[in-house]
């Protein structure tokens, strides 16, 4: 947790990233979020597809394509609004103050060249080495991630490497500038259990080592106990809560966060799983309620005509229900 | 009890690195398999990506041919069946794929989609056929007014739903689930499961159930087997695979699965391949079966 006084590491305000659709309407698919990372702080962002994490993440590094575009609102970065940097200042600020860690390294990493001509590149772009002291440190940073036999490793390409591999050799390029915040989307979701195992060990080293902040995207609850301070739950491009993990996980207060978390298998006794009924609405077509509410079990009469605002339940924790907006509870249906 | 589905040394072989005048060498993708399923039963089949899992649902079906080994169906000898028979087993053995985006052919009509097998097999007249595609619709909770659609009007778990119904529309005895759930979303996985459990009861299914979700595997089967590179390390009823497994391999695997409790770290538990050997498996105790 940071203390109001000190500046977050990263500051996102009242995002909004809109994508033109077909017949000319806007539509958001992040809609007014907001969040802090503090330093060394580790954020999870949950979400399913098509709730907007991803071009959430998108949007802190503004590289968001066409048709989508940022509407409005703020990223800081140490005090820095990004949204206001020119290309060239913000090319510096990617790579060099914020690694990023996909879900698919054959994307970020580049096939035609090496995996340690790729890190002494993003050095030498960024001005901390060139040359032979750039291949030097590239082997360097293959060793730190773990990448056995890492000089010789530098000079196999993307292919050659297993997936674990590859996801290692992005961790070392997303860290080889020594960034203060590394946003890891999806980073093991392709990988088998034991390997993302490892991964996931790599970054908690990496991120204390280094004291890194993270944004940590996932579909995966067992992977936002494992790795985060904070999480913040997106649906349908809104964050609905937001909590420390602890009390998300003891005391989770959206439909929508419950309903997650019942429908894991093993959280209930029986066969049959825990359903959410229905199905995430595409971009632009949730209604003019909470978008959660045609799912929603404990849905009343607001919940279909205007979207609820963020409610603090508690130190750290807020959420986006009528249920928890004490004028506005039910009588005998809100929750202790 | 006469099982179901019996596999006998199951292996297939495929070919892999080598050039045009070089000998190739064989990768072992299934290497000497054995196991049976009962009637009713759901079986799990869990290992790592090219640990084989797939290719067994597929030689059991001969959507691959396997280098050698027995399958038996019942009383079928599903290795032995000429083309024409094989066709007329497929009544009776069906899958349901991993991906409801690219399983269902875009430009048919989704009731057609249902159809076809009906078709195939020349199953009762043209009304016959289009009042029990309504009704598979509504049993798998489609509305039957929705056959005139395509495919990529629905969602993923709608699309699983279409594959689910193709699958069970010549009342099939077993039914090869290939990773059912694993496209779609979290919740909507838990809506497709439950929809498979419902159907088993009321229509007497056995499943054989292809999952990389260890959890989800644990929640539903009867009994679950593991595979390390092509061979079975460990078979044995869910519960007692996941609370007192024996196999090294196994005792890996599920160290790595992350707590669903905040702060607590993974007592992962390491695993050698160099120490991996071809062990048969052998029974350590009743029912439970391990490769050591």
């Amino acid at each position: 947790m940071i203390s109001p006084s000190e500046t977050p590491r990263l500051r996102v305000e009242h995002l909004r990233t809109v994508f033109r659709l077909a017949d000319g309407r806007d539509a958001a698919a992040v809609d007014d979020v907001s969040f802090d990372i503090g330093a060394g702080e580790t954020l999870g962002l949950v979400g399913e597809s098509g709730s907007g994490k991803s071009v959430t993440a998108l949007s802190i590094i503004r590289l968001v394509s066409a048709p989508g575009r940022i509407a409005s609102g703020r990223v800081e970065l140490d005090g820095r609004n990004l949204l206001d940097l020119d290309e060239g200042a913000m090319r510096h600020v990617r790579g060099r103050r914020i690694g990023f860690v996909f879900q698919e390294p054959m994307v970020a990493l580049d096939p035609v060249y090496t995996i340690g001509y790729q890190i002494a590149e993003t050095l030498a772009v960024h001005g901390l080495a060139r040359g032979a002291a750039a291949r030097a440190r590239a082997v360097e940073l293959l060793d730190a991630v773990r990448v056995p036999d890492p000089a010789r490793r530098a000079r196999d390409y993307p292919h050659q490497l297993s997936g674990g591999l590859r996801q290692r050799a992005m961790i070392a390029l997303a860290i080889a500038a020594d960034p203060t915040l590394v946003i890891a989307d999806e980073p093991t979701t392709a990988l088998d259990v034991t390997v993302q195992a490892e991964i996931l060990e790599l970054l908690r080293d990496m991120r204390r080592k280094l004291s890194l902040s993270m944004l940590l995207i996932t579909h995966d609850l067992g992977i936002i106990a494992m790795m985060a301070d904070r999480v913040a739950v997106m649906y349908a491009g809104r964050i609905v809560e937001q909590a420390p993990v602890d009390r998300l996980f003891a005391a989770p207060a959206h439909p929508y966060t419950r309903g997650l978390m019942a429908s894991i298998p093993g959280a209930q006794p029986g066969r049959q799983l825990t359903a959410i009924p229905g199905s995430v609405p595409a971009i632009g077509q949730a209604g003019v309620g909470c978008a959660f509410a045609p799912r929603c079990p404990d849905r009343f009469e607001p919940c279909g005509e205007r979207a609820p605002s963020i409610t603090v339940v508690d130190a750290g924790h807020d959420v986006r229900c009528f249920l928890n907006e004490p004028a506005m509870r039910p009588t005998g249906r809100g929750r202790p | 009890m006469t099982p179901l589905l019996d596999v006998r040394h199951l292996v297939k072989e495929f070919p892999g690195r080598g050039g045009w005048f070089r000998k190739h060498d064989v990768v072992c993708a299934v290497d000497d398999v054995s196991f049976s399923i009962g009637t009713g039963e759901t079986f799990g089949l869990v290992g790592e990506s090219g640990s084989g899992k797939t290719t067994i649902g597929r030689c059991v079906l001969r959507l691959v041919e396997p280098t050698s080994g027995q399958v038996k169906f019942k009383d079928l000898d599903v290795l032995a069946l000429g083309p024409r028979e094989m066709r007329q087993a497929r009544r009776h053995l069906q899958i349901v794929f991993q991906d409801p985006y690219s399983s269902l052919n875009p430009r048919m009509r989704v009731g057609d989609i249902v159809r076809e097998p009906l078709t195939i097999h020349r199953i009762g007249t043209r009304e016959e056929r289009a009042g029990r595609v309504r009704q598979l619709f509504e049993l798998v909770g489609l509305d039957p007014n929705d056959v005139v659609k395509y495919p990529h009007e629905f969602s993923g778990g709608q699309r699983q739903r279409i594959g689910v119904a193709r699958a069970i529309a010549l009342e099939p005895s077993l039914v090869i689930c290939d990773e059912p759930v694993s496209a779609l979303d979290v919740s909507v996985q838990a809506q497709v499961v439950n929809l498979l459990i419902d159907l088993q009861r009321r229509l007497g299914l056995t499943y054989l159930f292809i999952a990389h979700d260890l959890r989800l595997v644990r929640q539903i089967c009867d009994r679950v087997a593991v595979m390390y590179r092509g061979r079975l390390v460990e078979v044995a009823p869910a519960e007692r695979v996941f609370t007192t497994p024996v196999h090294a391999y196994t005792k890996a695997l599920l160290s790595a699965i992350p707590h669903l409790k905040p702060g607590q770290k993974l007592e992962r538990i390491p695993f050698d391949e160099r120490s991996f050997t071809r062990a048969d498996l052998r029974e350590v105790e009743a029912g439970h079966w391990a490769a050591i």
